[in-house]
């Protein structure tokens, strides 16, 4: 008997963080069945997500999009070891209720799905299950880790197989990190202001110069060098959805992300995964999708 | 009571993982790190720490990059090797509940079984004494962690939940552990096994 008299303790700050630390350098592969969740597993995948629609379809197909039905989800826990993560709804908390109920390792509150509520996210604080945010700048992340997010995913505009979104919004979060740095500690007054976040968050990022929580890169990822350009542009991981199973060949694609995302720095390694992957997907450049359709816009 | 380690070349197996956090214990003691994920980089190292991640992914990056003959006769030739949760799962000589086709590096006589305690809502931080490592309780968490459901020879205990299963075992310069003392920012149990690394190094001088 080696243990103290304490209980152990779930659903902490730190057991949520924890898995997402674990997650970094990895690769969370958007799947709509088991068996496309078990070739991301086979391909080394760190994650999968189950979703009903990946985002390129839900985009095509237009309507609301929900929760998955829980008899997907299961499925996919079932064909897999890996962790699960599925989306709820933008403010949906009920939404949330039921996959964690469902026992799925990590939440996405995801503006890929319709949001539930325009005005307030999900109080995540109030769940023992991690949760994953979307952001689109500092400020947004920020107001997401206050309400208790245990990854930021700075959202590029998913579905589109169009990389600039995520290159914009991951850009925007680092160089806003690197001014928070740079300001004298009575200027970060001000600072939470312009950012409409909590002035205990902000000192604490300027302080640490970096997010207290893992930061992955999504939407439009397609390509390995998709994958290492987010990684070297200071990503902990990426999420992969519509890129993978919308290719030509899902299984080699799936392959070559993860080998590229851990060798992101090394250009000889990039080129021996891109060769022969088939075709990409189609894609669509965001600059042709009206600004209503945008999905990045959602979340505030 | 911290040695010095500043003559010592920690390698952090940097394929996937919380490779950061061992970085930053194993700089704050006082070691050189450098990440490790090409047989040049393992050649130049006194010991390896294995990250915690997902085990499955390290595996297949390991083999897929070439790395895991090379990993194994360091780990035969009396490498040091600490690993956490992942790592110990790399470590292990045979993984329960393994996913298809894993493989692991093994060396360390333990079965461990992967994700032993259910889903990340499963997952807990508890206080561990760990004897003959730290003499205060270290802050352990466990995040969809493995046990060891068996011990081989030369295996010592280090450390048991109140229900007696095991979570921290030693056998010679082989270190594993099922939680995160890494992601706590605690730096006892990385600097029992720095200490470890030094006798190592010293070892190998007296045998020159």
């Amino acid at each position: 008997m080696t243990e103290k008299n304490n209980a152990p303790l779930t659903g902490s700050n730190r057991v949520k963080r924890g898995l997402a630390e674990q997650l970094k350098g990895g690769v969370i592969m958007d799947v709509v069945n088991a068996e496309q969740a078990r070739i991301a597993e086979d391909a080394g995948a760190i994650a999968v997500m189950a979703l009903e629609r990946v985002p390129a379809d839900i985009r095509a197909q237009g309507g609301v999009a929900r929760m998955s039905d829980p008899d997907l989800i299961e499925g996919i826990q079932a064909a897999v070891k890996i962790p699960v993560m599925a989306k709820a709804r933008i403010g949906h908390f009920v939404e949330a209720q039921v996959l964690a109920e469902l026992k799925v390792d990590f939440i996405d509150e995801s503006e890929v799905l319709s949001p539930a509520d325009y005005v307030n996210h999900i109080d995540k604080w109030a769940f023992d299950v991690p949760f994953v945010c979307g952001a689109t700048n500092l400020g947004e992340a920020l107001r997401r880790i206050n309400e208790g997010a245990a990854m930021i995913r700075s959202k590029g505009e998913a579905g589109t197989g169009d990389v600039s979104e995520a290159t914009k919004h991951i850009r925007k979060i680092n160089s806003e990190l690197r001014w928070l740095s740079s300001m004298a500690k009575d200027e970060l007054y001000v600072a939470a202001k312009e950012l409409q976040a909590p002035y205990d968050l902000v000192v604490e990022v300027a302080a640490a110069g970096k997010l207290p929580v893992p930061m992955f890169t999504a939407g439009g990822v397609a390509t390995p060098a998709d994958a290492a350009m987010m990684l070297q542009l200071g990503a902990d991981g990426v999420f992969v959805g519509s890129g993978i199973f919308k290719s030509g060949d899902p299984a080699a694609r799936a392959k070559a992300i993860v080998k590229a995302a851990a060798f992101y720095d090394d250009p000889k390694v990039i080129v021996e995964t891109s060769r022969g992957l088939g075709e990409a997907m189609v894609g669509i450049n965001v600059a042709d999708i009206p600004a209503p359709h945008r999905l990045a816009d959602r979340g505030w | 009571m911290a040695g010095n380690f500043h003559h010592l070349r920690i390698g952090v197996l940097a394929f996937q993982g919380d490779v950061r956090e061992h970085i930053l214990v194993l700089e704050e003691l006082g070691a050189q790190v450098v990440k490790v994920r090409r047989p040049d980089e393992l050649a130049t190292v006194d010991a390896l720490v294995i990250p915690g991640g997902e085990s499955s992914v390290m595996d297949k990056l390991v083999r897929l990059f070439g790395m895991q003959k090379p990993l194994r006769e360091a780990i035969a030739s009396g490498l040091p090797v600490f690993g956490t949760c992942a790592g110990l799962i790399m470590m292990a000589d045979h993984i329960v509940d393994a996913i298809a086709e894993q493989e692991s590096l093994g060396g360390l006589h333990v079965d461990v079984r992967r994700n032993a305690f259910g889903t990340q809502i499963d997952s807990f931080e508890v206080d561990l004494d760990m004897p003959g490592v730290t003499s205060e309780p270290v802050p352990a968490t466990f995040i969809r962690a493995p046990i060891v459901e068996r011990v081989g020879e030369g295996v010592r205990v280090i450390s048991q939940l109140a229900d007696g299963r095991i979570v921290a075992v030693e056998q010679g310069y082989l270190l594993g552990i099922s939680f995160h003392p890494e992601v706590n920012g605690d730096t006892r149990v990385h600097e029992y096994f720095l200490g470890r690394v030094a006798q190592s190094v010293a070892e190998k001088k007296a045998s020159i």
